[in-house]
């Protein structure tokens, strides 16, 4: 009986704590982390999360992918289109700023001699 | 002391957020937005892809900003890049690959390309479309990039591919302003559903933004390889 339970709220929420697992852990990582790789490495990790959350939210049970592959396909059991346009740009937007941050990164390294984002907040110019 | 003060402020927004969104259940329809788009969509637009018309017909205007966005992003880093030292000629000390990601970067660069052509070309009849082909051709670029180490392709004809793509969406919308009243208004005839020549101005936008996001992110990779050579 208490299995049941802990099984049918899984079964209704399991994607909304696992993208909210995603987001907080990228949020940790990006607060705690010293190393400047790393908090990048966590806002890719956030981004992830954020996507996926989008997406569960538009979900319909046992519904298929809005596409009319054949004429006349019910359109009663479809998913929402709209959320997954939106994350469909979203993803590449994600990979173009983790670039630009990384390139940043090499120049931030090339002028301090650090990654450490301490250290590099004590040194004066 | 920061490890505590950051934990706090997760559980606070965690919890936060948490209770905003008890209202949401999951898997139950929440808009008509969605179903107005799934019943009319294809009617509209003649695309078989309710998301590709989400994304060109409805919400086309978002799609030119994030294009715009990926296109900052790019010149950003080519940017940032181009202030660094030139590399050296230590280029004699680099292993070549071996001979098994030779032969298959040999084998398979066409048939990648091949894909990710079909990807953007049918972004209107199967899942699919621009971004996500352009993104399967610099993944090619990439391999040829790990198989044929110390050497580097030229970028000209992919800065010029780049602009060319962002001057024909813009184009395509400013006919449409000239010939519908509205920018981006799909002005050629819709045709038939689920046939190649279909959507208006859907695939035409579809193949100019293929061609835009995969020489973007083959530049991306070309400027960030260079650095470690």
């Amino acid at each position: 009986m208490d299995s049941n339970l802990v099984i049918n709220f899984l079964d209704n929420y399991i994607y909304y704590i696992g993208a909210f697992g995603l987001v907080s852990i990228g949020l940790l990582i990006i607060l705690i982390k010293k190393n400047l790789i790393k908090v990048i490495i966590g806002l890719g990790i956030l981004d992830t999360g954020v996507n996926l959350f989008l997406i569960t939210v538009g979900y319909i049970k046992h519904g298929t992918a809005p596409i009319f592959s054949k004429p006349g396909l019910e359109t009663a059991s479809m998913v929402d289109p709209v959320p997954q346009a939106l994350v469909l740009t979203s993803i590449v937007i994600g990979v173009a700023v983790l670039a630009l941050a990384l390139s940043l990164a090499i120049r931030l390294y090339r002028h301090y001699g650090t990654l450490n984002l301490r250290r590099i907040k004590e040194q004066k110019w | 002391m920061r490890i505590i003060v950051s934990i706090l402020l997760l559980v606070v927004i965690i919890l936060g957020i948490t209770l905003a969104l008890i209202a949401i259940p999951f898997g139950e329809s929440i808009g008509q937005i969605g179903e107005h788009y799934i019943e009319n969509g294809i009617k509209e637009t003649g695309a078989a892809n309710v998301v590709t018309s989400v994304v060109l017909e409805y919400r086309g205007f978002d799609t030119l900003g994030e294009v715009t966005i990926l296109f900052i992003a790019a010149v950003g880093l080519g940017a940032v890049m181009a202030t660094s030292k030139k590399s050296k000629d230590g280029r004699k000390n680099i292993t070549p690959a071996s001979l098994v990601v030779y032969t298959g970067c040999r084998f398979l660069f066409p048939l990648i390309i091949l894909f990710g052509f079909y990807v953007f070309v049918h972004g209107h009849l199967s899942p699919g479309g621009g971004f996500q082909g352009g993104a399967v051709i610099a993944s090619a670029f990439v391999l040829i990039y790990m198989a044929c180490r110390g050497k580097r392709l030229s970028m000209v004809p992919a800065r010029v591919m780049e602009s060319v793509g962002g001057l024909v969406f813009i184009i395509v919308g400013l006919i449409g302003l000239g010939i519908g009243g509205q920018f981006l208004s799909n002005h050629l005839p819709l045709g038939v559903p689920n046939t190649l020549l279909s959507a208006g101005i859907i695939p035409i936008i579809y193949i100019a933004i293929g061609f835009k996001v995969g020489s973007e992110l083959t530049g991306v990779i070309d400027n960030l390889i260079e650095e470690s050579e």
